[in-house]
């Protein structure tokens, strides 16, 4: 049984900063990922990272675009200190090795990004996460004497003793199919969004909220999970990213008659908008028919200076040309707003604690709340560096406090019992597991998306507990203990399944329009009523809903244009 | 819409079935558009039809190196391969070589197989990228702010940092094959990341620990094939040239290959005459400078000889144009003043030695193919030192 003061689930960047901010306190750490490390999807952030650096800039101006990106549902504590501590975070992740771009003066150099009054966004060509999350692996080498690795293990569950403190973690070596009980004084969640639940969607195929299901199961509050972004420029049909990035260095958006139709919508900050704003207004051109015939507006790149384009966004020349089959530096390209991140998860405060002792979450698992109803693009890196430091740094202090808890012994029993009886379903009567894959992402792509009602989010809500009812069935293909992947997607969808559950229920319940969520019935931001987080935990077998308040220190909610 | 058939090598480590044990071959019908990739092919076939075919996979966007394979013998990605593409590539080689028009799907070379598509990379690319130490060594603490370094600085490393580790370039290198314990072209241009960088302080700690490993940066023989296969244009043969150029020309390091020598041997040849003489070359290269000539050590003595058999090819195959040619002295002169211009680009280009790359440039690296195809077979290729 390997045993580790500090245990971190997920190497994304998240997962990395806490392993590394945990060791630097002096304590044992274990890092876990599914996948190899480097393969964490945090690799795909391409645009950038927030930080109010520059001297003409401050943290309070960075604090306010986020809390007005929020839509105002951001606790505004937990942005402060996002915010605040922004500059610093930049400058360690500068002196251990990221090539962030430089101004001709040989300093850091940043471009602009969509909600911000500033040009705050610091980056590496455009592939920032890629370049920043290659140098937290380099450190883990560094450290490997303190930080050990379990690349390609799967967490399957939490486990927790008889106090409901959360004592460590169930795991299955992928490679040989074998299953072990980690012990932990601290558990750190790191392992990242849900966006699997729609297709399509930007993110990773390994997206699959597993984390959130895993906390959610042992008795963590999930919120915010309603606040689903959608991304205004991904690729029609492969859900593909185009980086805001495009429309940072000054890409225009055009309906098919070739207006510029942002114009209507933000006629300050054009197609530089918060991400809801631009997305609904895609949404609306494509809905009203001023789109093209493939459901689609147009992103056009031309108007970049072409020399400008290969140096900041060879990325998506490259995704253009592999993926697309467009040169975007000479003809523009055709794109629609499609799933991208998951601003709720497991509830957190400032310090990564969840309300099970013992137990954090930081990143894109976790919801603070820094991002309310809409994250700025740029922030979530920020966000996963910032709380995945503080949650590995209180973490380690945590189990300097704590001996190591109590696993049941039934815990291993049970866990390999529940991956035998999924290999033992049989094949008359049952779905295939990519079929429900399939269904639940075509329903959530239809009816829980940019524009929602109560009738389609209720429908989509019966269409998943009928899909969960079905997976428990749902059968697989592989019966061995090496690499079997197969397994490992029926344990996903079932994560997935309630990730969506919980989706569901609180876009029923927010019966107004903030952020993301925009109720075609109740089209108004209603302050009054539902300035307030929704939270939702597991009842005995069921989900509940409850309220908490939100964080409100010095920007008091206004109308929100841009 | 389109079907294809993908001819999949296979091997499922605990089937029982008699013709399933060791690796065998599987084809696969599938439907797709011919602008979805290879991988998305693969996926159709594992969720419809047989989900014990495992492959790697996660982006599927070429970003997060997890799908590197073999697709008609050529080491890529499954997610940047597209469907038609390949199969206009199978049909191709059918024409040529008999056989079906199949889409061709292997595991990576150079590495154990663990189950099918999944490679062992961690015995065959991580051990050795460990190898190089591979993170920032800066000299002292750091500054307040930010180190400020030049900007084209930043920009020059960026075409190593846009590696994703993907192991396709480590599957074709042919000097791997030869020499397993070769440091791979990977590790060399994550090697370079960190020579390249000016923060950090060990630049010449790295290149001498490079250039003393036998199986280091003159393993590598200019085939080529790890710049086909790179995915991100990161072109690790040209990173691994450049960390010998920075050996030998600012650090003094001595190659025991004599690659280095035969590398300067031509700028001077060049710089010289403008255009190649041979019969110079050969003799710069071992025994360089006025002291080599007259006093040639043993060692370039037998590597003079040694090269004959490349001469000799070079003449059969018209790279050495003529016998004349070898001759000392009837090397003909460049018309007017060209010389002058030449040497005139050699003072340039010692006033500005920051070599950039691709990524500056951007037009899908002509230029800088160009100046790599310049230089012969290597010499390290060889048998050349006793
Ligand atoms: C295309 C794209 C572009 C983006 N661009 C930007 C940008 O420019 N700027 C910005 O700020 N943000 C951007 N984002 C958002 C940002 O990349 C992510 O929110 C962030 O990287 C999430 O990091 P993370 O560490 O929380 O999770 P991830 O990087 O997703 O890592 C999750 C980790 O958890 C592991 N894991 C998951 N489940 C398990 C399990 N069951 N067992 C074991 N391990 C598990 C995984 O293996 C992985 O290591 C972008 C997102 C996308 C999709
Ligand atoms: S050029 Fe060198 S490193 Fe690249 S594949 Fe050939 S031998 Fe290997
Ligand atoms: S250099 Fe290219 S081919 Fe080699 S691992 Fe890196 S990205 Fe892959
Ligand atoms: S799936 Fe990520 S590189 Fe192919």
């Amino acid at each position: 049984m390997p045993e580790h003061d500090v245990l971190v689930i997920g190497a994304g960047l998240a997962g990395q900063r806490a392993a590394l901010a945990a060791a630097e306190k002096g304590v044992s750490v274990g890092i876990i990922s599914k996948v190899h490390p480097v393969r964490s999807h945090s690799n795909a952030a391409q645009g950038g990272i927030n930080a109010a650096l520059d001297v003409d800039d401050s943290w309070e101006s960075h604090a306010f675009d986020t809390i007005k990106g929020s839509d105002y549902l951001g606790d505004q504590d937990a942005i402060e200190v996002m915010c605040r501590e922004a500059p610093e975070e930049l400058l360690h992740l500068e002196h251990i090795g990221v090539t962030f771009h430089r101004n001709e003066k040989g300093e850091l150099g940043t471009r602009a990004f969509g909600g911000a009054s500033k040009a705050r966004t610091y980056y590496v060509a455009d592939i920032t996460g890629q370049a920043i999350m290659h140098v937290l692996y380099e450190q883990l080498m560094k450290y490997s004497e303190q930080i050990d690795r379990y690349e390609e293990w799967f967490t399957t569950d939490l486990a927790i003793d008889e106090e409901g403190r959360c004592v460590g973690a169930v795991t299955r070596n992928i490679k040989d199919g074998t299953t072990e009980v980690f012990k932990a004084k601290s558990v750190i969640l790191a392992s990242g969004g849900n966006g699997q639940i729609w297709q399509p969607t930007t993110n990773a195929l390994i997206c699959t909220g597993d984390g959130i299901a895993m906390a959610y199961r042992a008795g963590a509050t999930l919120m915010d999970m309603e606040m689903i972004q959608y991304h205004p420029t991904t690729l029609a049909g492969k859900g593909f990213l185009i980086t805001e990035g495009a429309r940072g260095e000054g890409a225009h958006l055009l309906n098919a008659k070739g207006e510029r139709f942002m114009e209507k919508y933000a006629p300050n900050k054009m197609e530089l908008a918060s991400r809801d704003v631009v997305s609904r207004a895609e949404q609306t051109e494509i809905n009203e028919g001023r789109g093209f015939p493939d459901g689609t507006v147009a992103l056009d790149v031309t108007v970049v200076p072409r020399k400008r384009i290969h140096e900041a966004l060879r990325e998506i020349v490259l995704v253009g040309r592999d993926f697309a089959g467009v040169d975007i530096t000479r003809e523009p390209i055709h794109i629609k707003p499609g799933n991208h991140y998951t601003m709720g998860g497991v509830k957190t405060d400032i310090w990564g604690r969840t309300n099970v002792p013992g137990l954090y979450a930081a990143g894109e698992v976790a919801c603070v709340s820094v991002h309310g109803g809409n994250r700025l693009g740029a922030n979530s890196l920020l966000d996963t560096l910032i709380f995945g430091r503080r949650s590995g740094e209180d973490g380690a202090q945590h189990a300097k406090g704590h001996g190591f808890g109590q696993v049941s012994r039934t815990v291993l029993s049970d866990a390999e019992a529940r991956v035998d009886a999924i290999i033992a379903r049989k094949h008359e009567g049952g779905r295939r597991v990519s079929e429900i894959k399939a269904e639940l992402g075509k329903t959530m792509d239809e009816k829980v998306a940019v524009f929602r009602d109560e009738e389609g989010i209720q429908s989509a809500l019966e269409i998943v507990q009928r899909l969960k009812e079905e997976a428990t069935s749902a059968y697989i293909d592989d019966r061995g203990t090496v690499f079997n992947q197969d397994v490992l997607g029926a344990i996903e969808l079932q994560n997935m399944l309630e990730n969506a559950e919980a989706c569901c229920m609180a876009a029923l319940e927010r019966k107004e329009s903030r952020g993301a969520q925009y109720r075609t019935d109740y089209p108004e931001r209603n302050d009054e009523e539902w300035l307030k987080h929704i939270d939702v935990s597991m009842n005995g077998e069921g989900p509940e809903i409850s309220y908490s308040p939100v964080t409100i220190t010095d920007w008091q909610p206004q109308e929100r244009t841009y | 819409m389109s079907a294809y058939t993908l001819k999949v090598r296979r091997y499922q480590p605990e089937a029982e079935e008699d013709d399933k044990r060791g690796a065998y071959w599987e084809t696969f019908d599938v439907e797709l558009d011919p602008t979805l990739s290879v991988l998305d092919g693969l996926l159709q076939a594992k969720n419809d039809k047989d989900g014990t075919l495992a492959v790697r996979c996660s982006c599927r966007a070429a970003i997060c190196g997890s799908c590197g394979v073999k697709i008609n013998g050529q080491s890529t990605l499954a997610c940047k391969t597209q469907l038609g593409e390949a199969a206009e590539e199978a049909a191709r080689m059918a024409r040529n070589g008999g056989g079906e028009a199949e889409i061709v799907v292997e595991p990576m070379g150079n590495m154990p197989v663990i189950k099918d598509l999944v490679t062992d990379m961690e015995s065959t690319h991580w051990t050795k990228f460990r190898r190089v130490t591979p993170w920032l060594l800066p000299s002292g603490p750091p500054p307040e702010r930010e180190y400020i370094v030049p900007a084209e600085s930043m920009v020059d490393v960026t075409q190593s940092v846009a590696c994703i580790q993907c192991g396709a370039c480590v599957s074709s290198c042919l000097s791997m094959e030869a020499d397993p314990d070769f440091i791979g072209p990977a590790a060399l241009a994550k090697a370079y990341r960190f020579v390249g960088d000016p923060r950090d302080g060990q630049t010449t700690e790295r290149l001498y620990d490079l250039a003393n490993d036998p199986h280091g940066m003159y393993d590598c023989t200019h085939c080529f094939s790890c710049i086909d296969a790179c995915p991100k244009g990161v072109a690790p043969m040209n990173q691994i040239m450049r960390l010998r150029r920075l050996a030998g020309d600012d650090h003094g390091i001595r190659d025991v290959n004599n690659g280095h020598n035969h590398e300067m041997a031509f700028v001077k040849n060049i710089k010289k005459k403008g255009t190649l003489d041979e019969s110079l070359l050969l003799q710069e290269s071992y025994a360089p400078g006025v002291k080599g000539k007259l006093m040639p050590r043993v060692s370039a003595i037998k590597g003079l000889l040694g090269s004959i058999p490349t001469a000799i090819r070079g003449i059969k195959t018209g790279k050495m144009r003529s016998v004349p040619k070898l001759i000392p002295g009837v090397h003909h002169k460049l018309p007017g003043d060209a010389q002058g211009h030449v040497e005139e680009i050699y003072e340039r280009a010692e006033e500005s030695k920051i070599q950039l790359n691709l990524y500056i440039i951007g037009e899908g690296g002509e230029e800088d193919h160009a100046a790599e195809e310049v230089e012969p077979e290597s010499v390290s290729e060889e048998p050349t030192t006793a």
